[in-house]
């Protein structure tokens, strides 16, 4: 059952408690990361007071549009998200697997490099992004070849949630199912209230949590006011993804002119690819030392929208903007459904406020589905 | 302060034996045959002697070989899986790391990952008639096939082998067609898009030479790897032939790097061709072969 409607093991804890939080995941062994302002954006970063939140700042996101401006309010969680999700903590963008070294002889020999991860706390975790987590959670953990370097830090991380109530023009997790409340996948979830916060835990390590914070009932005025800022949040969205079964939809109109529509438009940059926090592509790197007696093997994140992706044999098999957008479209709307039994898609928005010229993906997903009737 | 309890979430415990390390072995190449200009051949041994025991693989499985400092590429096993202890791997230099590796000589130490992906159908076409299509380097992957099957030869029907180049300078192993001839029950078709002085066999596309095979439709389990084009029109050619759809089985290529299924790069709609392939059953393949960009 949705836990925003229930009242059970629901508190409140007051807005002026809230560095004991901060403070007990520090005194449980966590790094305690959350949202600071940096360069104009919202970015996690290490966080030890709160003087470091967001304080009564909004964000306002349109295609190719990302500002921070002041929220009209006190709170600290009143904007919808920054250009990362969980992924950079989980999925470094680069990070060595293994190192090769040669001896005089030539001999060869390597050394597995995993890293030993703190526990980190993550604290103003939006519904999209544990979505996104339990999708990557599924690649990279579910399958026959679990990845030990993400497993580790998966081991360590600790979910602070926050219910969004203040979606951006781009959310659309309402269609996409992920949101705005934050409903599974965490640890301890937060809704923000003018006076404070109402508090619940979703593990046991969250319960130990809220064990040590001075938390007071909460009443029934606090749970009315979260219901309805919850409900203003889903009202708010104007973005959706269209209604069907898109893998059937896309693979459908693969010749659809709309490609070629979008391909005039896109700049193949792969900032979409980068802020989206289930895009999972890397390419593998050598990196040797100076004298070639090391080298390091890596892995970067990759684009499915570079001419190295497909490369092959001497050729690219996606030569073109056109085959590059509709590989990564076709994926993450498609044949990601096939693959995770759902859509790569938790409606965050981030790839279209991120995109230098704006390309919205449920505009291009909307027009391939309206123009071919199946809408 | 550190609480295990609270700092041990409990999804996956990092030391489970399920996580097993993507690290390369070691393997020593104890032979390397020169097979044409740009094609030779490594005969390999894993160097630490429990690795060499526990080793083993199927037909048309791959390795991810690693050359120090240079990186890693995939490339299917041609030897055979009862003598795993020596993994042969024919390779054609194309690309960066392919062309630093034939520098390699017997006694280098390069990396070796594997095995990974699908093998080959062999033990469902047990009994039945095998026809072996093949285009280019693509006879690589096969060679295996080939040799498993004249090896244990009594437990199929007839062999049959196609060969199509390019040009007829481009038959590699043209003594191996001749051997592979001496064997019961056993027939080996060339085709070259274009000939040469002196070249014996068909000149026209590897689906012509079809005619001269005589394939049982309803018993024949077709093998093909080669260049798409090559694939897609010997699949059709064949399906026209009355052979069903489920007997057809092709291997794959696309750019791979993990080979785990986690980079993404070999996706082939919603495959991964390092773990749901190389190999594929064509009507796992069909909706998007032969679409540009997938």
């Amino acid at each position: 059952m949705d836990r925003t409607l229930q009242s059970q093991d629901r508190y409140f804890l007051p807005r002026q408690s809230f560095q004991s939080l901060i403070d007990q995941l520090a005194l449980q062994g966590f790094s305690c990361v959350g949202p600071t302002m940096w360069d104009g954006a919202i970015i996690f970063d290490r966080l030890d007071t709160v003087s470091q939140l967001p304080q009564g700042v909004s964000d306002r996101q349109a295609p190719g549009y990302y500002r921070l401006e002041s929220g009209g309010d006190s709170r600290w969680f009143s904007w919808a998200n920054g250009p990362q999700a969980l992924k950079p903590y989980l999925f470094p963008s680069r990070e060595v697997l293994w190192e090769g070294t040669v001896d005089e002889n030539g001999g060869l020999s390597f050394k597995e490099r995993l890293t030993e991860p703190e526990p980190l706390a993550v604290l103003g975790v939006r519904a999209c992004d544990l979505a996104a987590l339990a999708i990557h959670d599924a690649h990279f953990l579910k399958g026959p070849s679990p990845d030990a370097h993400y497993a580790r830090r998966r081991e360590q991380l600790f979910i602070v949630a926050v219910d969004c109530s203040h979606p951006a023009s781009t959310c659309f997790c309402v269609s996409t199912g992920d949101g705005p409340a934050a409903t599974r996948g965490y640890d301890i979830a937060l809704a923000e209230l003018d006076e404070g916060f109402i508090i619940d835990a979703g593990s046991d390590r969250g319960k130990l949590i809220l064990d040590q914070l001075p938390l007071s009932e909460v009443n029934e005025e606090q749970l009315d006011q979260t219901r309805s800022e919850l409900d203003a949040a889903i009202a708010g969205q104007t973005r959706a993804l269209p209604e069907g079964p898109l893998n059937r939809i896309l693979f459908d109109n693969l010749d659809h002119p709309r490609w070629d529509d979008v391909a005039q438009r896109c700049l193949a940059c792969g900032n979409c690819t980068s802020v989206c926090p289930t895009c999972f592509c890397a390419s593998e790197n050598e990196v040797p030392s100076l004298d070639g007696l090391s080298s390091e093997h890596s892995r970067e994140w990759s684009s499915c929208f570079t001419q190295g992706h497909s490369y092959i044999s001497g050729h690219a098999i996606r030569p073109d903007t056109r085959t590059r957008y509709r590989q990564w479209l076709t994926h993450k709307l498609g044949s990601w459904i096939d693959q995770y039994g759902r859509s790569g898609c938790v409606g965050c928005g981030r790839c279209i406020a991120w995109c230098p010229v704006g390309i919205d993906l449920t505009e291009e997903v909307g027009a391939i589905c309206r123009e071919s009737g199946d809408e | 302060m550190s609480n295990a309890a609270l700092t041990h979430g409990g999804h996956i415990s990092p030391h489970s034996p399920s996580l097993k390390s993507r690290m390369p072995m070691v393997a020593e190449v104890i032979d390397r045959i020169q097979e044409s200009d740009k094609i030779f051949t490594l005969r390999l041994s894993l160097h630490n002697p429990e690795q060499r025991q526990e080793y083993r693989f199927t037909p048309g499985q791959f390795n991810m070989l690693y050359l120090h400092g240079v990186g890693e590429v995939a490339i299917s096993i041609a030897s055979d899986p009862d003598e795993p202890h020596i993994l042969a791997h024919t390779i054609k230099m194309i690309g960066r790391v392919t062309k630093a590796m034939d520098r390699l000589i017997v006694g280098s130490q390069i990396g070796l990952r594997g095995p990974f992906g699908q093998s080959w159908p062999l033990i469902q076409a047990e009994g039945g008639d095998i026809l072996v299509v093949t285009g280019g380097i693509g006879c690589a992957p096969t060679v295996g096939v080939i040799n498993y099957v004249l090896m244990r030869r009594h437990r199929y029907g007839k062999l049959t082998i196609i060969q199509g180049v390019k040009h007829a300078d481009d038959l590699i192993w043209r003594e191996r067609y001749d051997y592979w001839r001496t064997f019961p029950n056993t027939q080996v078709l060339v085709a070259a898009d274009h000939g040469g002085p002196l070249w014996p066999f068909r000149v026209g596309p590897v689906t012509e030479v079809f005619d001269d095979a005589g394939i049982a439709p309803d018993d024949t389990t077709v093998m093909m790897c080669g260049p798409e084009g090559m694939m897609i029109a010997g699949t059709k050619d064949l399906l026209e032939r009355g052979v069903p759809e489920q007997r057809i089985y092709l291997s794959m290529e696309r750019n791979m790097q993990c080979a785990v299924g986690h980079c993404g790069h070999c996706q082939f709609g919603a495959q991964f061709l390092c773990r749901q392939g190389p190999i594929f059953q064509y009507p796992d393949v069909k909706p998007l072969l032969g679409i540009k960009g997938f």
